[in-house]
């Protein structure tokens, strides 16, 4: 990795994969209470998170802190973010404090890579408006390997609010780089044509049967409704045709597993059932959060 | 005000069809005489041996930022970049604070121009009142005290019916109405053309139907009320192909392409860099292979640059916060002789007639041609010039280019502006 990381889309494969095989190695310090690494002693890691987040901001401290780095989080709440301080004087203020890389999270797409474009310091993107959200993807990558062999020809149906997904964004690039076959579905009008372009090996559905039928890997998305600026579907009906109810698991490889970036809307895209049932793995998306994000920040500092 | 013969130049002149080495010799703002080997007692020589001798060129479209946006541009700095340009002459638009919409905001500009301007600047009048697509502008008085257009460019009228109107009133007084084709519920909270690159960027997109459809409204006014039409910066292939075959039609209607939509397309936002960001968007590469085929088949009557100057704070944000527009004065020339002439697709004399006839023709202006007794208002340009653009030396108080850092081939050398010498290469900065 050059310098930071802005999105999936122009990662090598070759990097992604050692990225993914590096967090493994870093998985089993988690279930051991204490073990602090120094690799990163010394460093200095701003989060800057203009928007609310507490899972990614605090699994980026954990990973930082875990590495022997310093990390300062700066969020959007009682800090000059919230006082209307703009983009280019933030940008002015870090770039006097020197430090090593910043983690970013940002209401605005290309946000990020408005700050890597001035300022000479690693930028990682940790979500950027609706574009990309790449440690999301890696760690979900290495959540479904640690289910699965590899990536190549599995079946992943990715359901929900596509177009304004930065996590559905991340993850179709990274998947399609290794051959996955995906199957975008949702409300018609939050899944352009075009993301079917976007990346090889990807089509769409609009039928949430169809894209279940032999899935290996079901993604399930947070509907956003903070990112609706009209209504794109009728009210009250989303659950009723989107929802993942237990009954279509059954459509499903008999060893599928369901995913979920959260925090998860019970009953609004996604069942108690299904988000409690055996077959999720929504809490070991979540721990192989920091192993990802240590990865990450290894590969940029270390 | 001394004699001036500019000597040695390849004479072309659209309007003649003249095209041949030869002198014109200027006196008291006129061209008194074009031909080989001229003699001038007490005459001021300028060699342009090498160089294209052009009409004079007209931009249509520029945004000269005062009355009210002084700090983004005024009519003088505004005015010194077209001459760096090439362009003798420039189309003020109307979206100023107070907006031009009545007769004094017009006269303003006008003396404003006389005193501070080294080119012409030609006042463009709004549409509606303080162009909010409600009420007629003050259109005759407008006209009478100067105004050469109408236009709500960059608020356009919504309502069908008071376009009409405005439609209908403007023919009596035979003035072009200009419009920025833009159905702003659909276009609404876009960054940037819809299509693939909007979705792979995650941008909320503008889609080519909310140019479209506006299109198709004002050829159906246009043809019901008789009035002559303008459509602003074309982006969209289908807008192009309605307005070829309105005109197969017999419509009044003329329409104007940018540098920046025939030379760049939505692939270039990857970066999202805000100087990018413009209305209309740039669309995808079909999109932009249209535009030139466009102009290439005589479709299209004129380039205009829809300068937009920005400060830099307002382009250093967020992309979606960032206002939309370019400037291009000082680089129309360059981005035009690279996309349509150095690839072959139109010859220099269809480019010229681009800057001038095309221009003229639209607005009724009597300039952009070279004839004894026409105001001599010339652009000296090399075709082969390599430079390369630097907007920090720009003379624009903006500084949100697409094309800072480019090389071309091709640029103006020289502006005369009524017989004098406004704007000379190398000595920008003089």
């Amino acid at each position: 990795m050059p310098r930071g990381l802005l999105g999936i889309e122009n990662l090598e494969r070759a990097e992604i994969q050692a990225i993914l095989d590096r967090a493994k190695a870093f998985q089993p310090a988690q279930s051991q209470p204490f073990i602090k690494l120094d690799t990163l002693r010394g460093k200095m890691i701003v989060n800057l998170f203009f928007e609310a987040s507490t899972r990614t901001r605090t699994s980026f401290e954990i990973a930082a802190k875990r590495l022997g780095a310093d990390a300062i989080s700066i969020t959007a709440a009682g800090s000059s973010l919230s006082k209307g301080e703009s983009l280019v004087d933030t940008l002015n203020t870090l770039a006097a404090m020197r430090p090593d890389a910043i983690v970013m999270r940002h209401a605005a797409s290309g946000a990020p890579h408005f700050l890597a474009r001035h300022l000479p310091i690693p930028i990682i993107n940790a979500g950027d408006g609706t574009h990309e959200h790449p440690t999301q993807a890696l760690l979900d990558a290495r959540t479904i390997l640690d289910h699965r062999p590899t990536l190549e020809g599995l079946r992943v149906a990715i359901i929900g609010d596509i177009v304004h997904s930065r996590v559905a964004r991340s993850n179709i690039f990274l998947l399609s780089k290794f051959g996955a076959d995906i199957v975008l579905c949702g409300p018609a009008s939050l899944i352009p044509p075009e993301l079917a372009s976007i990346a090889p090996g990807v089509r769409i559905t609009y039928d949430m049967r169809e894209a279940i039928r032999d899935a290996d890997v079901i993604m399930m998305l947070r509907v956003q409704l903070e990112r609706q600026h009209e209504a794109a579907f009728p009210a009250g009906e989303y659950f009723q045709f989107y929802g993942l109810r237990l009954e279509h698991l059954e459509l499903a490889r008999p060893d599928a597993i369901v995913m979920h970036p959260g925090p998860i809307n019970r009953g609004r895209e996604i069942s108690s059932e299904v988000a409690d049932s055996q077959r999720s793995v929504i809490l070991n998306q979540v721990e192989n959060g920091v192993a990802v994000r240590m990865a990450v920040l290894e590969r940029i500092l270390g | 005000m001394p004699k001036l013969l500019i000597r040695n130049g390849r004479v072309m002149d659209p309007a003649s069809g003249f095209d041949a080495v030869a002198d014109v010799l200027i006196k008291s703002g006129l061209i008194v005489r074009i031909g080989p080997n001229l003699h001038a007692t007490g005459a001021i020589a300028f060699d342009a041996s090498g160089l294209v001798v052009a009409p004079g060129f007209i931009d249509m479209h520029a945004h000269l930022r005062e009355p009210g946006f002084e700090h983004a541009e005024t009519i003088e700095t505004g005015a010194k970049a077209a001459a760096a340009g090439g362009f003798t002459s420039v189309c003020a638009m109307p979206n100023t604070n107070p907006v031009n919409d009545d007769a004094a905001v017009t006269r303003y500009i006008l003396e404003q121009a006389e005193r501070f301007a080294v080119t012409q600047v030609y006042p463009v009048g709004a549409i509606t009142e303080n162009s909010e697509g409600e009420k007629l502008a003050a259109i005759g008085s407008m006209k009478t005290a100067g105004a050469v257009a109408i236009s709500d460019d960059g608020r356009p009228v919504m309502n069908s019916r008071v376009m009409r109107r405005a439609m209908e009133f403007a023919r009596a007084f035979d003035l072009v109405v200009i419009d920025h084709c833009e159905d702003l519920n659909l276009s609404a909270g876009g960054d940037m053309h819809e299509g693939e690159q909007s979705v792979r960027l995650g941008l909320r997109g503008i889609p080519s139907a909310s140019e479209d459809i506006m299109v198709a409204r004002d050829l159906l006014l246009a043809e019901g009320t008789g009035a002559r039409l303008h459509i602003a910066h074309v982006s969209s292939h289908r807008a192009l192909s309605m307005i070829a075959e309105a005109k197969k039609r017999g419509l009044k209607v003329t329409c104007e392409v940018t540098p920046h939509h025939m030379a760049l397309c939505d692939a270039d936002l990857a970066s999202y860099d805000s100087n990018f960001k413009m209305k209309p968007p740039l669309r995808s590469p079909a999109d932009r292979e249209a535009l030139v085929e466009g102009i290439a088949s005589g479709v299209v009557d004129a380039i205009a640059t829809d300068h937009a100057p920005h400060p830099g704070s307002e382009k250093m944000q967020e992309f979606e916060k960032c206002p939309f527009g370019v400037i291009g004065l000082e680089t129309a020339l360059a981005v035009a002789l690279k996309a349509l002439v150095h690839t072959g697709r139109i010859s220099l004399m269809r480019l010229i007639e681009l800057f001038t006839t095309g221009p003229a023709r639209v607005l009724g202006l009597n300039r952009g041609k070279l004839e004894p007794g026409a105001p001599a208002d010339l652009t000296l340009f090399d075709p082969d010039l390599v430079w390369t653009y630097d907007v920090n030396r720009s003379f624009s108080k903006s500084k949100n280019s697409p094309f800072d850092g480019w090389t071309f081939r091709g640029g103006p050398v020289a502006t005369v502006v009524k017989g004098r010498i406004v704007w000379r290469r190398n000595e920008e900065r003089g």
